[in-house]
């Protein structure tokens, strides 16, 4: 059962997001860097999976040279190879169009070459850009099934039962394999890399392949922060004296009735 | 003419269509045509006799009794065919999960660009300026969009939702859909009830929300007394669920749940982008934080500064005798 998870390098961000000068990006000079949340719960299905029926991880990115640290931090969670769609340096904001193509570029390679995966992963929708597509484009591309937004994942004999809310509970669904599914955050416990994991993953290189850039025709012309209002937090007071204040204002709501 | 999907489950309107259906309907004005929705389903009507004041001129109501299940790449093939046939300039959807997955599809099936979220949509020759929604609403970009028609879903909650003034009860035009096995392989085939006890987060008006300060699964019993006590549920940050003190369904944020209280009662909680992504809708936002310096501050109403392990036990000893 080998299983494909595409991730995406993002900057962890704090309380404050500032831009680049030229409004492309967010200033991550002083930030450090991780998988988004959605795709670090996909890495960890797929290592499930493979702990479970046998098999290998590739876990893949489409980034500048630097994304090798989220290769390899998947790596240390137990996926077993990386490929890396090595874009040029300050070129990696790829649109949807375009990060779907050299994806599946990329699957139809390994296929050639012998390496068909059973089951692909991809986040519902990359933390920063947030297309909510790549993995539906390049499943309607290979003609597999697709499920999006899963939260609950279970794999038998060529099989998948996918989980997801929806109607306000759960909606099932069945697909027969090689499927595709979208993950949110909530499908599980990602663990954390090993220390041995990480230092295995540091001696190891990704397999590199140029991609080609198609067409796209979602074309970013900047970004901008919202301006959200700066408010003053009223200081009830410090410590437990102060409960009585709040008190006061639940009552004012109509909050205690 | 300007289609915009009409989203519904087994029958039941998302009433947050409405919100795009106020941008489509301008966006409409602007070019000089017309505004029609397409309710897809086994027994589309149901849903049409709720659109009469949204001024759309036609529903076209793709009708299969295999679409009792939602089946989303039969919406996306039920869209593409009605593209085809009708020409429109643009297709719209709410930015729910569902209207991002149909339009994806939809998208993905027709090689047509799609720019999801967006606030705002200005024509611009051959394409469209649009503002669309990134991280979580933390940032917003500015794009072209390009293709015919063009794909764009609406973000939730950013538009005032209005009805058409004088709006006159729009034309139903019942279309047939060809679908084929490959469209309904993917359909929900099984249905499970949540389990739900007392108020759900989305909707509690008051919400205890617990951060890195609680410091552990224990630390929230506290929380959990003020939040019984008024009613109300708890809600964490992302910190939390990622240490394992309370379970995903708890986590309030961008890759969590969005909510609306009266009053957010933020416990220990900085202030993170990803955090406040999830609760900005709050009317009244107060923090406990023994750190008066923390970036949540500077989005909060009231604010107490100290232990919330005291604190937070003292409001709810307060509550109890004002109940009395």
């Amino acid at each position: 059962m080998n299983t494909l998870v595409c991730v995406k390098r993002v900057p962890a961000t704090g309380a404050r997001v500032t831009l680049t000068p030229d409004e492309q990006a967010i200033d991550a000079r002083y930030l450090s860097f991780a998988v988004g949340p959605h795709e670090e719960c996909a890495i960890e299905a797929a290592v499930q999976i493979a702990e479970e029926y046998d098999g290998d991880v590739t876990v893949l990115t489409l980034g500048e040279a630097d994304a090798v640290e989220q290769l390899r931090y998947a790596l240390a969670m137990g996926a077993h190879e990386m490929i890396l769609l090595e874009t040029e340096d300050g070129d990696s904001d790829w649109g949807p169009m375009a990060t779907a193509g050299a994806i599946v570029d990329a699957i139809r390679q390994k296929e050639a070459e012998g390496d068909a995966f059973d089951i692909l992963l991809f986040g519902n929708d990359s933390a920063d850009a947030g297309g909510f597509q790549v993995g539906v484009r390049v499943a309607y591309a290979l003609g597999l099934p697709v499920v999006t937004g899963v939260k609950g994942l279970e794999i038998s004999d060529g099989h998948a039962t996918a989980r997801r809310e929806g109607g306000g509970g759960w909606e099932v669904y069945e697909v027969d394999l090689p499927a595709v599914f979208t993950v949110k955050e909530g499908l599980n416990l990602p663990r954390y890399p090993s220390i041995p994991g990480k230092l295995r993953a540091r001696r190891r290189k990704p397999e590199t392949i140029a991609p080609n850039r198609g067409e796209d025709g979602l074309e970013k012309i900047r970004l901008k922060v919202p301006e959200t209002e700066k408010k003053q937090a009223q200081i009830l007071g410090h410590g437990p004296e102060a409960a009585p204040k709040v008190a006061d204002i639940l009552e004012e709501l109509g909050l205690l009735s | 003419m300007i289609l915009g999907l009409i989203e519904h489950d087994r029958g039941e309107l998302n009433a947050q269509t409405l919100e795009m259906i106020t941008l489509a309907r301008e966006l409409a004005a602007n070019l000089g045509t017309s505004l029609a929705g397409v309710v897809i389903g086994d027994r589309p009507g149901q849903v049409a006799d709720a659109l009469g004041d949204w001024g759309l001129e036609t529903v076209y109501l793709v009708e299969d009794p295999r679409l009792d299940e939602y089946a989303p790449d039969a919406w996306a093939g039920a869209l593409v065919q009605l593209m085809e046939q009708k020409q429109p300039q643009a297709v719209m959807a709410i930015g729910s999960d569902r209207g991002n997955e149909v339009l994806a599809r939809t998208a993905a099936r027709a090689n047509l660009p799609l720019a999801v979220n967006c606030t705002e949509i200005q024509p611009e020759g051959d394409a469209y300026f649009v503002t669309r929604v990134r991280w979580g609403g933390t940032v917003l970009e500015e794009a072209r969009l390009h293709g015919a028609p063009k794909l764009l879903t609406v973000a939730p909650f950013v538009v005032e939702p209005q009805e058409a003034e004088g709006a006159s009860t729009p034309s139903l035009v019942t279309v047939a859909p060809v679908l084929d096995e490959a469209d309904l392989r993917v359909r929900v085939t099984a249905r499970i009830a949540p389990q739900r006890e007392g108020v759900s987060l989305a909707e509690a008006p008051v919400v205890v929300a617990g951060g890195r300060g609680v410091d552990s699964a224990e630390g929230f019993e506290s929380l959990d007394v003020l939040a019984a006590l008024l009613g109300g549920a708890v809600g964490c940050s992302r910190v939390v669920t990622n240490n394992g003190w309370r379970p995903h369904s708890d986590q309030v944020g961008q890759t969590g749940v969005r909510v609306a209280p009266e009053i957010y009662i933020a416990c220990g909680i900085s202030g993170a982008s990803q955090h406040m992504a999830g609760c900005t809708g709050s009317k009244h936002i107060l923090v406990i934080n023994n750190d008066p310096e923390a970036p949540i501050l500077a989005q909060a109403d009231y604010a107490i500064i100290g232990d919330l392990h005291e604190v937070v036990p003292a409001i709810s000893e307060a509550v109890r005798e004002r109940q009395g």
